[in-house]
């Protein structure tokens, strides 16, 4: 008889509960009816809420599992909320826009899960080669997911940019986790700390540092990296955009931070020079570059970019606070980011996507709901208190200015002035242009309703009342030991 | 009762959301019910307010975060005091005024206002750094939509310029207020943004200077200052009358009330080493914005220009530190935010009739309307500093402190007297007096009862604070002592300092140290 041998199956809990509903996914689709579709989404929604559900309930816990390759704990399961937050959101959003679209909905909602299952892995994983199956597992998800408007040619052609970009970072990655291999004689997090720990760096460590960085960078579009995001954000379909914006960029953060703050802690020294170059030139590349755009999908695109740039704030920050402050502004960015993505495809409609900042004339006195919604995700996403979005940015440039980092603190609020304008400029369409043409974009669309006012109550509550989120987030960070 | 002056309008706001669209008229009744109300509140403030203390008065405070040791910390003092009652005077006035005047979006337009009162409010009494911070940021989206949705033609680009100048300043003083908290946890061991902790807070000179600087930036914008003055003229001739009264009256106190009550007392050394910088830049706003307005062809620029030089005044007398000039600037920022607030007033209700600002549309208008001559002239003569009225008071202590301290910068600033004197009368004579050369004036129907309510209030404060300036002066005086005493306290502290900073400003030290005639000047004043 063969025994297994000891498995922590808690810790492969909420990868399960998604694998599980991908699959449910995948197979209910070749049976039932047509018209019956719209189902499949409520039953991705149904494992997401499971999951986070779970992941809630298993906060405070704080396991190793697989020899080491895994862990369960509230760093991970933070995380987790992350995920299912953006995946769960951007189903609601996808409900009537996939109506709209030739996307066929078995394959997206199965491929959002399993992208999702990629994240959760990757959060989750104390193991290089798990992070890495994890990213992987994660991108080819997000890769079909991109082009998967087969009919719309940008779709296409986002989808082949990411991909062979995206193969060419992993590759990077890899080799990182190779030289780091060769240096340290392991890829578990937990004993390549120890090697550093007690020797310090090495000039081989140091290149595959280096390389990690590359690869992490790319995924979380940093500049000098992010150059494919702006023009797949925009080709691809918006809810995936949205996905990607928050999704792929929280995991990627999940195990940049895991490996870095916690593992390389460390020799903090050695590469916080670099990350404090990325964090300065990714918020401004990716501010001046959104105060041209005139598409607001491609402003959010790189306006994702300029935030990227602020949590690599955070990183360089370092210590507990800098951490905690990394993973409350990805639940405020992923907020107000995903209520913004909601709102512009409230106002797209089939055939028409009204992406275009001036189709945004006179919406404001037209849909008041709408238009407060929206102002309120701009003002979010530009800083001002007492919403979410300002909450994250004090959390991140308190960690800045303790850790002593105060000239990178003025760099980032300055650029939070530039990033005032584009962000602004919305709002000034919204309620100061008078509309030319009436859409009748609204007709009822209660799923995407219901992520408007999701994401809007919890950019108003998370920021007015912020102490709980606050505790969680330093707790969960406290538990990386 | 400090945290019901601030919560009243942003309830009535978010009632006032779900009132239906088309009842323009029972949302004009309920933002003006609620701004009344406050105001009625704010007045049991000043009935139980006890002049003989420099402590807060009316304090809450509770844990708002607990992981940065936040607190939501409101009270006030006899600085904030007089300028929260002023908010909240001049809020049912503005509301009533826009009352024929807006009719666009009226709801949206209350709702606005609303929250702006609920901001000013707020940053009047917060006392602690980050709530203070919250309140000075939430009050600029308001004001960017008023200005943006309802003002004139260039209305965009105002409402723009306006945010995103005050919002660099503002930035750059939250890096601050950020450093300085956990400058306190590296000396206490404990987080906290706690304003009255932060003033014990030891601070090397080149740290203050910097600190001093961010501080000193935003509120300089804000004032504004020389040279940071460029978005106000472009906010005040796009903003609707209301926004422009708002503007002049209570937002451009914010500024000198963020001097007095952080700039100055967080970083007493670096206050003093600028001194001479501020001061002459506060002269030379006295002066330009004087000959600027001067030229001004209209309206509501010259009163935008005449802004920038009162509130030079302003700032130069809080920079004399001593209980004349502080006294007398805080005198002055009430004073301005009546005069000037009744000036947009004034220029709105004829803008209202013939759909211009232009001096050269005018004159003869006494005439005419005679009723609004008169309320006209009493309010320019206000502006002027007329012995008999407000202006006066403000005025005259401001100079007398200014002259203790930097007798030059005193003489300097009293050419801008003589000049406000010059275009005010000058452009009073323009359009009032001589005869109606336009036919459109001839036209012109005097106020109407509703106007008039709008006046009375203010000719009667106006009176009555050129009068009867001491139990105003009175309810002042501890908490500016209060506020000085931490700004020389380290004079005397030091003797080495002492000695260098005798030297360098001989007349100010002096009044420091001896009691001169001229420190019983307040009282002087207060008795007449």
């Amino acid at each position: 008889m063969i025994t297994l041998p000891p498995v922590n199956w808690l810790s492969l809990l909420p990868s399960l509960i998604l694998t599980v509903a991908g699959i449910l996914v995948l197979f209910w689709d070749l049976w039932m009816k047509e018209e019956e579709r719209p189902l499949l989404a409520w039953l991705g929604l149904t494992g997401l809420v499971l999951t986070g559900v779970v992941s809630f309930g298993l906060l405070g816990r704080n396991e190793s599992a697989f020899n080491g390759m895994l862990a369960l704990d509230s760093y991970a399961l933070f995380f987790n909320l992350i995920f299912c937050l953006a995946a769960g959101m951007t189903v609601l959003m996808s409900i009537d826009y996939l109506e709209t679209t030739d996307i066929r909905p078995g394959e997206y909602y199965a491929l959002i899960l399993f992208a999702t299952v990629g994240m959760v892995l990757m959060a989750a994983a104390t193991d290089l080669i798990v992070i890495f199956l994890g990213l992987e597992t994660m991108s080819m998800a997000v890769y079909v997911l991109a082009g998967i408007w087969r009919q719309r040619l940008q779709s296409n052609e986002a989808a082949l940019k990411y991909f062979l970009l995206g193969a060419f970072a992993s590759g990077f990655f890899l080799y990182g986790v190779a030289l780091v291999y060769g240096a340290t004689g392991s890829v578990q997090l937990g004993k390549v700390a120890a090697y550093v720990s007690e020797y310090g760096s090495s000039p081989l460590l140091l290149i595959g540092v280096a390389l990690l960085i590359v690869g992490f960078g790319f995924k979380v579009a940093a500049a000098p990296f992010h150059v494919w995001a702006p023009d797949v954000y925009e080709g691809a379909p918006t809810t995936v955009t949205a996905f990607m914006a928050v999704g792929v960029k929280a995991a990627a953060f999940a195990a940049f931070a895991r490996v870095f703050l916690h593992t390389l802690g460390p020799i903090h020294a050695q590469w916080q020079g670099i990350l404090w170059i990325l964090a300065a030139l990714t918020m401004t590349v990716g501010n001046v570059t959104a105060l041209v755009q005139t598409n607001i999908k491609r402003m959010l695109a790189y306006s994702s970019i300029a935030h990227a740039g602020y949590l690599l704030v955070a990183m360089v920050a370092g210590q507990d606070l800098g951490g905690a402050a990394l993973m409350y502004y990805l639940v405020a960015y992923g907020l107000m980011n995903l209520g913004a993505f909601a709102v512009v495809l409230a106002v797209g409609r089939k055939g028409e996507p009204n992406e275009e900042f001036s189709d945004y004339a006179g919406l404001g006195f037209r849909y008041p709901a709408l238009g407060m919604a929206m102002t309120l995700f701009m003002l979010s996403l530009t800083g001002v208190p007492p919403l979410v979005g300002f909450i994250g940015k004090f959390y991140i440039f308190s960690a800045a200015v303790k850790a002593g980092y105060v000239w990178l603190a003025v760099i980032g609020v300055l650029n939070s002035a530039v990033s005032a304008y584009y962000y602004i400029r919305v709002v000034v369409n919204m309620y100061m242009y008078e509309g030319e043409k009436v859409p009748e974009f609204l007709s009822a669309r209660p799923a995407l309703a219901t992520a408007i006012i999701l994401a809007a109550v919890g950019t108003v509550l998370m920021g007015v009342f912020p102490s709980a989120s606050i505790a969680l987030a330093r707790a969960s960070f406290l538990s990386l030991g | 009762m400090v945290s019901a002056i601030v919560f009243t309008p942003l309830f009535a706001a978010l009632i006032l959301l779900m009132l239906p669209p088309e009842d323009e008229e029972g949302a004009r009744r309920l933002a003006f019910g609620a701004s009344l109300l406050t105001f009625v509140i704010s007045l049991g403030l000043l009935a139980k307010f006890e002049s003989g203390t420099a402590d807060f008065q009316f304090v809450e405070r509770f844990a708002w975060i607990t992981d940065f040791g936040i607190q939501y910390h409101v009270g006030v003092d006899g600085i904030s005091l007089f300028l929260v009652l002023l908010t909240t005077f001049l809020m049912p006035l503005v509301l009533l005024a826009s009352w024929d005047d807006v009719h666009k979006h009226v709801k949206e337009y209350l709702f606005f206002f609303l929250l702006l009162e609920t901001g000013m409010v707020g940053t009047f009494v917060a006392l602690d750094m980050f709530l203070f911070y919250v309140f000075w940021e939430v009050m600029l989206i308001p004001m960017y939509f008023l200005i943006g949705v309802w003002g004139g033609p260039r209305r965009i680009y105002a409402a723009i310029k306006f945010l995103l100048y005050t919002m660099v300043g503002s930035l750059l003083m939250l890096v601050a207020i950020l450093y300085l908290a956990y400058q306190y946890n590296a000396q206490h061991q404990t987080v906290t943004f706690d304003l009255l902790r932060l003033y014990d807070l030891k601070l090397s000179l080149i740290e203050q200077k910097w600190l001093f600087a961010a501080f000193a930036l935003s509120f300089a914008i804000k004032v504004p200052l020389f040279p940071f003055h460029t978005w106000l003229p472009d906010a005040h001739v796009e903003a609707p009358t209301g926004g422009s009264v708002i503007l002049a009256g209570v937002l451009l106190k914010m500024g000198t009330y963020g001097f007095v009550r952080f700039a100055i007392p967080l970083f007493p050394e670096a206050a003093h080493a600028a001194v001479p910088i501020i001061m002459a830049l506060a002269v030379i706003g006295i002066v330009y914005g004087a000959l600027v307005a001067m030229v001004q062809p209209d309206l509501k620029k010259l009163v935008a220009y005449s802004s920038v030089s009162h509130l030079g005044f302003v700032v130069l007398g809080l920079f004399a530190f001593n209980v004349q000039g502080v006294e007398g600037a805080v005198y002055q920022m009430l004073n301005h935010g009546l005069s000037t607030g009744a000036l947009f007033l004034l220029v709105g209700v004829i803008y209202e009739r013939r759909h211009t600002r232009l001096i050269s549309e005018y004159g003869g208008l006494w005439k005419q309307v005679p009723l609004y001559a008169s309320i006209f002239m009493v309010v320019m003569l206000s502006s002027i500093g007329l012995p008999g009225l407000n202006g006066f008071v403000g005025e005259f202590l401001i100079l007398l402190g200014t002259f203790r301290a930097n007798p030059l910068a005193a003489i300097l600033a009293v050419s801008g007297v003589v000049l406000g004197a010059v275009y005010m009368l000058w452009m009073y004579q323009r359009v009032i007096f001589g005869p109606i050369t336009n036919e459109e004036n001839a036209k012109l129907v005097d106020l109407s009862r509703r106007e008039v309510m709008i006046f009375v209030p203010l000719l009667a404060m106006m009176l009555f604070m050129g009068l009867y300036p001491r139990p105003l002066l009175t309810r002042m005086e501890k908490s500016v002592e209060a506020t000085l005493a931490r700004v020389n306290v380290l004079r005397q502290a030091s003797p080495e300092q002492s000695r260098r900073a005798q030297h360098e400003q001989l007349p100010n030290s002096i009044g420091a140290t001896h009691a001169s005639p001229l420190q019983t000047a307040p009282k002087l004043i207060a008795e007449r």
